[in-house]
């Protein structure tokens, strides 16, 4: 299948491996920053296949894992209001909240419905004109183009019912977090394709400078994180520090214009909390004034009380590549997919389902 | 919902709810029908339900899956299927041209297979109840060969009957909307004509198991756990279509977890691998299982790297990014 089985030809993947480990003289410690990334390097095993001098630091490029608690249990209240249809991405169902997830208020009666995109929801929003129809907008900046394509139509349709309840979270201020970091121990990074095939790359290159860490712009499959490893390996040891775009085929310095029109016509950067690890300044997205009345949580004035997270999850630690999804005391045991703590248990792009489904402890 | 998904959430209900209170020799042994013996017969007996929705779909419909299902039920004991009972849940409302359909298919399915339906029953609920039909099956067949997950040894080959993943993708992608340049249909399908071939050729099949909720993983998991025995697969020698695989990667779906309704494992001894794929030509040899006490599925993926499969926890969700 094109674009997929060259990516994933085993003989290229044993070349580049085997070209990481002629390269490297010194251990390097690197961070690949998103979650679907975790997951195909422990998809493919690839980890084995790196000198033990290459560490892999696992990033929080999961937006599902970051997304505030509260906004889950906002989510939940809103769902359970009556005549309410809550959409969202399968992802977010099983996510635990203070008390529950949405796929438990779903199974108590609230109607909440997995939708594919949100033009799905506005759809659905369109044929139910009685009553309040929200989306979950959760994403890093590849899906808030989509999310704000669904607030544009919907204002030019005046489709009153539907709103959006904000999740958006953006990379860089994320990783210019984790590098003003004392502790910080992480020497290179592997970016986001996805997040960076609609903003290109021009954000980064500050970010590298400043902090004199080599940015390569990496792909998914198998070929192409090894790939990145290897430019990032290599910028290291010749004491280079530039951004580089191993994801050539999807994406361009200066990314997706008209995707990042539309998200700039509808959203303004905000503050956000990121669930495990705290406030990150002008992280997040909201509304813009004109587009205010789309905001479910002005819309739904929901109190939600007293927020809880489960003090043996230690996601933010792993999130922020401190620890290990292995160095939990929870994991496997009280912390599994079907009894989740936390998010990253739960999430397809969470570092502890990444481990939990192929990883043998 | 999670607990009708045929994971790790299935096996915890009936686990925890069911087995407590109706234990006994027979379905202690958890396999998809009892085998038991009545005076000189060795009969195997098993039932299925089905609710799927539409009930009308690419490559078939909900009476093909009744009929096919508890066919191959009785096939995976090693059983030749004789006879269906049948039944109908009909939501008040339901066409009668769709019932018509089903039913005609269902007779169509039954000759195929060479059952007889020979006992029914048919309720009607009020509208709003049954999603249109619900269909219950049960099946009485002929043992001609003892399969068992007890009779799987160390060194024994896993065989995949054919391609995986079609008849999950089918019924998501016509539930959803979604089109694909090439047709994806319905892999529903009688498989005793397959199982009666190999024996006809002298394999001594070990096991089998049909893939059918919770797909290829949890068959594979199950069978491991209930042998202790740890089992290597190859993920590039698994035959799945390019239209399949394209769906399952547009929705972040992996194809090992899908539900399939005509497809098979079996576990036989590793010296009649070759005539067994020769038997069946679609099939691939999959994997082995390993002499090594631990109820993991390990799996080589095509770039070459290991991981585990682990078994599916409810249901599988399409990712957001």
């Amino acid at each position: 299948m094109k674009h997929l089985d060259e990516y994933r030809d085993p003989q290229l993947v044993a070349r580049l491996a085997g070209a990481i480990r002629e390269c490297v003289t010194r251990p390097w410690t690197l961070m690949e920053v998103c979650g679907g990334q975790t997951h195909n390097i422990m998809r493919s095993g690839l980890e084995a296949m790196l000198p033990d001098k290459v560490s892999l630091v696992h990033g929080p490029g999961c937006p599902v894992c970051v997304t505030p608690i509260e906004l889950i249990d906002k989510a939940i209240a809103i769902a359970a209001q009556p005549q309410v249809i809550f959409t969202s991405f399968g992802d977010m169902l099983r996510v635990p909240g203070s008390h529950k997830s949405l796929s438990d208020a779903k199974a108590e009666g609230a109607d909440v419905r997995m939708v594919y995109s949100p033009l799905d929801a506005v759809k659905i929003a369109i044929a139910n004109p009685s009553r309040p129809v929200v989306f979950f907008a959760v994403g890093f900046e590849t899906t808030a183009p989509a999310n704000a394509m669904a607030v544009w139509q919907a204002a030019r349709q005046g489709v009153e019912n539907f709103s959006i309840l904000v999740a958006h979270v953006l990379v860089p201020p994320a990783m210019e977090a984790i590098l003003s970091s004392p502790n910080c121990r992480i020497q290179g990074f592997l970016a986001p394709g996805h997040v960076c095939t609609i903003t290109g790359f021009r954000d980064y290159e500050a970010v590298a400078a400043k902090y004199h860490v080599p940015i390569v712009v990496t792909g998914f499959e198998p070929v192409d994180i090894l790939e990145g490893i290897l430019m990032c390996v290599r910028q290291l040891e010749s004491g280079r520090v530039e951004v580089e775009n191993q994801y050539g085929r999807v994406v361009c310095r200066e990314g997706n214009a008209p995707a990042q029109q539309t998200v700039a016509e509808v959203f303004e950067v905000s503050e956000r909390t990121w669930r495990g690890i705290g406030e990150i300044p002008s992280s997040g997205l909201r509304l813009r004034k004109d587009y205010a009345r789309f905001d479910a949580e002005q819309r739904f004035n929901i109190d939600i009380g007293h927020v809880s997270e489960p003090p043996e999850c230690i996601s933010g630690l792993v999130l922020q590549g401190v620890k290990k999804p292995f160095d939990c005391p929870a994991f496997g045991r009280t912390c599994t997919p079907d009894h989740p703590l936390g998010a990253p248990m739960v999430s397809s792009e969470g570092a502890c389902a990444a481990y939990y489904l192929y990883a043998k402890a | 919902m999670a607990h009708g998904g045929g994971g790790r959430m299935s096996q915890r209900l009936i686990e925890s709810v069911f087995m407590p209170l109706f234990s006994n020799d027979l379905l202690d042994t958890r396999h998809d029908g009892a085998v038991f013996t009545i005076g000189n017969a060795d009969l195997a007996f098993s039932t299925d339900s089905y609710v799927v929705r539409p009930l009308i779909f690419p490559g078939g419909n909900i009476g093909d899956l009744a009929v096919n299902g508890t066919v191959n039920d009785l096939a995976m004991c090693g059983a030749q299927p004789l006879y269906l009972s049948c039944g109908f849940i009909l939501e008040e409302g339901l066409e009668i041209a769709t019932l018509r359909t089903i039913a005609e298919s269902m007779q169509a399915a039954a000759s195929r297979a060479g059952v007889q339906l020979v006992t029914g029953d048919t309720k009607v609920v009020d509208h709003g109840k049954a999603d249109g039909l619900y269909i219950n099956t049960a099946g009485i067949g002929r043992v001609r060969h003892r399969v068992a997950a007890d009779r799987i040894e160390p060194g024994d080959a896993i065989i995949v009957s054919g391609d995986l993943g079609a008849h999950g993708i089918t019924i998501l992608s016509t539930r959803e909307g979604l089109e694909f340049d090439a047709p994806v249909e319905s892999d529903t399908a009688p498989l005793w004509g397959p199982v009666a071939a190999l024996l006809d050729a002298g394999i001594d099949i070990h096991c089998l198991r049909d893939l059918t909720r919770g797909g290829f993983s949890s068959a594979l998991n199950e069978l491991a756990q209930a042998r202790n025995l740890a089992m290597e697969i190859d993920e590039g020698r698994i035959p799945v279509t390019e239209t399949v695989r394209a769906a399952c990667e547009l929705l972040g779906l992996d194809p090992l977890y899908v539900a399939n309704e005509g497809r098979f494992v079996a576990f036989l001894p590793a010296s009649q691998t070759a005539r067994a794929l020769e038997i069946l030509p679609h099939a691939a040899h999959a994997g082995t299982v390993l002499n090594e006490t631990s109820a993991i599925v390990h799996l080589r993926s095509i770039s070459g790297g290991n991981r585990i499969l682990q078994m599916i926890s409810g249901e599988q969700l399409p990712r957001i990014c």
